[in-house]
């Protein structure tokens, strides 16, 4: 069976006129069917060098990377076009790839009233709130329908409140649409309040240094906001703490 | 705005802005009047020599004239169609070949040491043998106005170009574009307020240009009703020719600024 990520043995170095830099090595793991997947790793770890890799926008030094299906791209900042209005910057995606068309217009305007942002189509980014740019920007990586979305700590740059309803808005779309990701943060808390398996790394040169199943009991449908009042959250919590190893 | 009643502070602040907005206006006419009845005043008197500093009045008249006559129209038109074709001409030169240096770090890195250099002359300085190359007249002016403009064009593009956010480009790469997508969905859009202040800039080097090339060899333009004027002392040409060109670059200006507002809404 295939799986729509799998890394095996991948190993990327950087390399400037001084040194040769080993980022990844001989990393090895794989997203299962429907899974959303947390790769969390101290800071400078090579995090974005992973993500970089599963986006194609370099490729590995030595192992093998194979996706099945489209990748989405959700950014740290927002990174919506300022002389573009919102509706515009959501379809800059279809536009670079020549799919604009009927059924992905009404598509996107089903996304944008679903999320509150019918009403904005035609604002510009600087109008809107940090929250509501980042759920645009979801809305312009979802407009490609890509099967797999890759998150780099897309919530990083909201204040916590905002925080806190966008990852609930990005969990429940995820599991709406069926679609697979894979978050990476630093952020423990939003780690297991999202993903159903954890990742952790070590300092750089990155290697997997353990995974972790997170398995919550919650009442009622799960979500980032009610994963937090689960029993197990705490336990989980110091696990991952300690694996993390911030005082090393 | 609301329906609270407009109070009366709020009546005396908006009073108090336009007194004195007012009171600068005033004081700047008054300033310019006082200037020229003053200069008028001691070149009647005989105070200050006409010869060497003419009169309002005395500039007046020949400016009378050239309108009547006709040709102070074709002089600033000569002039202006110069400028014009040499700030176009430098810009759009210009940023194609800064797309090009933005395209290729290769070609950039080569060009690089060449640029400073030209950069650092003084393009004045190669307006002699420009007009040899490209020939007295028109063409030879709109050389010099280019030449003026270009390297700083292409550096201060180029620069623009390669300071664009190379998270945003990250971002439209993410979705598959092409270098050329995003030159024109992103390096483009992004530098058009820059792009508008080369223009800006490269104006008034264009001028600076055509009023050389006119001093050098023409037989019409602004530049050379000035340096005619010097040559057989008759300063109220010279001021007069120094005068329409302040109004025809200050014009030019406000042109772009207006553009610059259409394009802006």
């Amino acid at each position: 069976m295939s799986y729509p990520i799998e890394l095996r043995n991948v190993s990327k170095s950087f390399y400037t006129m001084d040194q040769e830099l080993l980022v990844l090595d001989d990393l090895s793991f794989k997203l299962n069917k429907g899974e959303i997947l947390g790769i969390l790793g101290p800071s400078g770890c090579g995090k974005s060098t992973i993500l970089n890799l599963l986006s194609s926008l370099i490729s590995p030094t030595s192992g093998k990377i194979n996706i099945n299906g489209d990748i989405g791209y959700m950014f740290q900042k927002d990174h919506l076009l300022e002389w573009r209005n919102i509706i515009d910057n959501i379809t800059i995606g279809l536009e670079i790839q020549k799919k604009i068309n009927q059924e992905s217009l009404l598509e996107i305007d089903l996304l944008l009233k679903k999320y509150g942002l019918w009403n904005f189509k035609h604002h510009y980014p600087h109008q809107l709130s940090g929250g509501m740019r980042q759920r645009v920007a979801l809305i312009r990586t979802l407009a490609t329908s890509p099967d797999i979305l890759l998150l780099d700590e897309p919530f990083s740059s909201l204040d916590y409140q905002t925080r806190l309803q966008v990852s609930d808005d990005v969990y429940k779309i995820i599991r709406e649409e069926g679609k697979e990701a894979i978050l990476v943060t630093h952020d423990i808390s939003e780690a297991i309040s999202m993903v159903d398996r954890a990742i952790i790394l070590t300092h750089r040169p990155a290697k997997v240094k353990s995974i972790h199943n997170i398995n919550l009991t919650v009442q009622g449908e799960k979500s980032p906001l009610s994963a937090r009042k689960a029993p197990e959250f705490k336990d989980y919590f110091n696990i991952l703490w300690k694996e993390l190893d911030y005082n090393e | 705005m609301n329906e609270n009643p407009i109070s009366k502070e709020y009546l005396d602040f908006i009073k108090e802005k336009q007194k004195k907005k007012r009171l600068i206006l005033i004081w700047q006419v008054s300033l310019l009047i006082i200037f020229l009845f003053s200069w008028e005043l001691l070149a009647r008197l005989g105070i200050i020599n006409t010869f060497l500093v003419s009169s309002p009045s005395a500039i007046y008249k020949l400016l009378i004239e050239y309108i009547k006559n006709g040709s102070l129209f074709r002089h600033i038109g000569i002039s202006l169609w110069e400028t014009i074709l040499g700030f176009s001409i430098g810009t759009i030169l210009g940023i194609i070949i800064a797309i090009i240096l933005w395209w290729s770090d290769t070609i950039a890195r080569i060009l690089d040491p060449f640029f400073v250099v030209l950069n650092a002359l003084p393009k004045t300085a190669l307006a002699p043998i420009l007009i040899v190359w490209a020939g007295a007249g028109v063409k030879g002016i709109v050389v010099i106005a280019i030449s003026i403009s270009l390297i700083s064009t292409i550096l201060a593009a180029y620069n623009y170009f390669i300071n664009v956010d190379k998270e945003k480009i990250k971002m439209l790469q993410s979705f598959g574009a092409s270098k050329f997508q995003i030159l024109t969905k992103l390096i483009l859009p992004a530098n058009v307020k820059n792009i508008i202040n080369i223009v800006k800039i490269n104006i008034g080097l264009s001028w600076v240009g055509v009023i050389v090339g006119e001093f050098l060899v023409s037989r019409s333009g602004i530049g050379y009703l000035i340096v005619y004027g010097g040559q057989v002392f008759r300063l109220d040409l010279v001021m007069m020719g120094v005068f329409v060109l302040a109004i025809c670059a200050l014009l030019m200006y406000q042109a772009i600024n207006l553009i610059e507002k259409l394009i802006k809404r």
